[in-house]
């Protein structure tokens, strides 16, 4: 069950309705690690293969958005918004060849932990 | 001193307008006849094109490279370690050429590129030259009359996919071993920074047989992913970030191939309280070590982005840090005083500028930094941000996601167990610091770090001679060191028996 927990800017929703039409259902996946790391990932629906452990955050577009839950449980208070940005990444992603990329911009919906809180 | 601008009269690059693939020793057009504009970070501006290549492209890539296979794979050890050995005296000859290059492509400063990415990729090749002519496998004799042999075997046709930091560094990480142990390969660019690599090429292509070394560009869906997915390499190495990282497992699963990742990390710096316990140049370079955030613009995959110090000297420790790293300013990259360039693209400095707003909205106290930076005349449009230090705590997105940018996120620990508590509190563990003069201490921290590297006493040196790679979601396998060559060769068992008679079993 999706987690409501992201939405998008209109520009990312026009750019993804452009991808819907020249490559069918898409997916999304957020991905974590260096370079184009913490970025999402655009493929054609199925593109990636699941894993038990990925979390739907929730559907842009009808297009749904998963993240590793490992990852997930370092993000999840926060809550996310899919805008777009120029430029192209480097990335199996199906917009950089349009000349832009998809971006992630966060709000805080929950403090985190104090567990740890020092300065 | 300021290299001059590339194209320009009196610059080491006079860059071409268009550049093709390198395929089967020659330069290629695009099966599509489709180019893309490449931007320099500098100056935000496009100065060339590049082939924007598609599965065809690769595919005759993969032909050239099977049809060189057989007759490189049987060179003799000697033969391949003298091309290697001229590969490293032609980049070295043209260093600065390379460099200026590399700078101009990826927004590095040249005093990086200069000292850095060029020397460390030259002595890359003459050291798998050394590693290569050392080799040798191993017998053993079992009993009386058998015998056990093992030969060493290239892989045939690897996939090499090369990230935007390091461009000719990280291909050279892949290329040398690669070539070393007799394989051919097809290698694909990021496509931020297509061109220097091209410029290698067009320099080393003479030494080796066509077909050896292939260079294809594009963009990852359209270039990368049929070589990724394609069942005619046996091999894929892939440097980039796990999602990727996941979907080339999964290809490669598909096709049975090994596959070697690099995947990045966010990697912990850690300051004992002995480092301050003398003002003299132990605690200089401790605060060198915690600048290392800004090297590279923080575009490294073990950028030191989380400094740990401990408490009992966390005020005045970081009241020098943030005072040294205030030096750091960015700058033309092509001017020999700078220390930091430009952000390699438009969508990595956005995604940086992404992360000041959630630091600060989680509340992240900013204690340097926190901007983008407009320079002025011809850098006015390059992706250039100020050197930016966080103060927080290990569960902020800061402290867990790396932002590739030149920001440090800084906390404090209690304990030794603390310490290292928060050192491995992180999905990754690809690099990480320890700063102490007691060697006790740093033994016990450097096992204790789940992360393939461990400096102590020392951060972002990159010697061939020493493995380099992930623990947990940093990745699968190394690069550099000679280990490199077991992971671009078969292992081939000749068992034998010199014994006439029958076993007498049947």
């Amino acid at each position: 069950m999706a987690l409501d927990r992201i939405d998008a800017t209109a520009p990312a929703r026009a750019h993804i309705r452009s991808l819907i039409a020249r490559h069918g259902p898409l997916m999304f996946h957020l991905s974590g690690g260096c370079c184009d790391g913490s970025a999402p990932m655009c493929f054609a629906r199925g593109e990636l293969r699941l894993g038990a452990r990925d979390v739907l955050l929730g559907t842009i577009e009808d297009c749904p958005f998963y993240v590793g839950a490992d990852q997930w449980e370092r993000w999840q208070h926060t809550t996310l918004t899919l805008d777009l940005v120029e430029g192209r990444g480097a990335s199996f992603s199906l917009e950089a060849p349009d000349g832009v990329r998809f971006l992630i911009r966060s709000d805080v919906c929950a403090v985190p932990s104090a567990a740890g809180d020092r300065g | 001193m300021r290299y001059a601008r590339p194209n320009t009269p009196g610059s080491k690059v006079q860059y071409r307008s268009r550049y093709d693939n390198y395929i089967g020793g020659q330069f290629v057009r695009p099966r599509q006849e489709r180019y893309f504009e490449n931007v320099s970070p500098v100056t935000g501006r496009p100065f060339c094109e590049v082939a924007r290549s598609t599965a065809d492209d690769v595919e005759r890539a993969l032909d050239a490279a099977h049809g060189a296979k057989a007759a490189w794979g049987r060179t003799s050890a000697a033969e391949r370690a003298n091309v290697l050995l001229k590969i490293a005296d032609v980049m070295e000859a043209n260093l600065e050429l390379l460099a200026v290059s590399e700078t101009w492509d990826n927004g590095k400063p040249i005093r990086e590129t200069l000292a850095a990415d060029l020397p460390l990729a030259i002595d890359h090749f003459r050291y798998f030259a050394g590693c290569l002519r050392a080799e040798d496998s191993g017998m053993a004799e079992l009993d009386a009359s058998t015998v056990s042999y093992h030969v060493k075997e290239p892989l045939g046709v690897v996939g090499q996919i090369i990230p935007w930091n390091f461009p000719l560094l990280m291909a050279t990480w892949k290329l040398a071993p690669a070539l070393a142990a007799g394989n051919c390969v097809v290698l694909k660019p990021a496509e931020q920074t297509p061109v220097t690599i091209l410029l290698l090429a067009e320099l080393i292509g003479h030494l080796l047989p066509p077909g050896v070394l292939n260079v294809v560009n594009g963009f990852g869906v359209e270039a990368g992913k049929p070589l990724a997915s394609s069942p005619r390499v046996a091999k894929v190495a892939f440097t980039g970030e796990t999602t990727t990282g996941r979907l080339i497992m999964q290809y490669a699963s598909e096709n049975i191939i090994p596959v070697t990742l690099e995947l990045g990390g966010k990697s912990p710096n850690l300051f004992f309280a002995d480092v301050l316990a003398r003002d003299d140049e132990f605690r200089d370079k401790a605060l060198e070590g915690f600048t290392m955030f800004a090297l590279n613009q923080g575009e490294v995959c073990t950028c030191p982005s989380r400094a740990l110090i401990d408490r009992k000297i966390y005020g005045t420790f970081l009241e020098l840090a943030v005072a040294r790293a205030a030096t750091v300013q960015p700058g033309d990259p092509l001017d020999t005083e700078t220390k930091l360039g430009a952000q390699a693209s438009n969508d990595q400095l956005e995604k940086i500028l992404s992360y000041f707003d959630i630091g600060k909205k989680e509340g992240a106290r900013v204690l340097l930094g926190g901007q983008r930076v407009r320079l002025g005349g011809d850098l006015a449009d390059g992706y250039y941000v100020e050197p930016t230090i966080f103060e927080g705590n290990n569960k902020m997105r800061t402290f867990q996601e790396e932002i590739f940018g030149p920001v440090v996120s800084v906390t404090s620990f209690d304990s030794f167990d603390d310490a290292i508590a928060i050192a491995n509190d992180t999905l990754y563990g690809l690099g990480a610091g320890v700063w102490t003069r007691d060697v006790h201490t740093a033994y016990r921290a450097a096992r204790a770090i789940q992360a393939g590297r461990v400096w102590t006493n020392c951060y972002h040196l990159y010697p061939a001679h020493a493995a380099f790679g992930g623990y947990k979601q940093s990745g699968i396998g190394r690069e550099t060191h000679k280990m490199m060559l077991d992971h671009y060769q078969q292992t081939k068992n000749i068992l034998v028996s010199y014994d006439p008679k029958p076993m007498g079993f049947f």
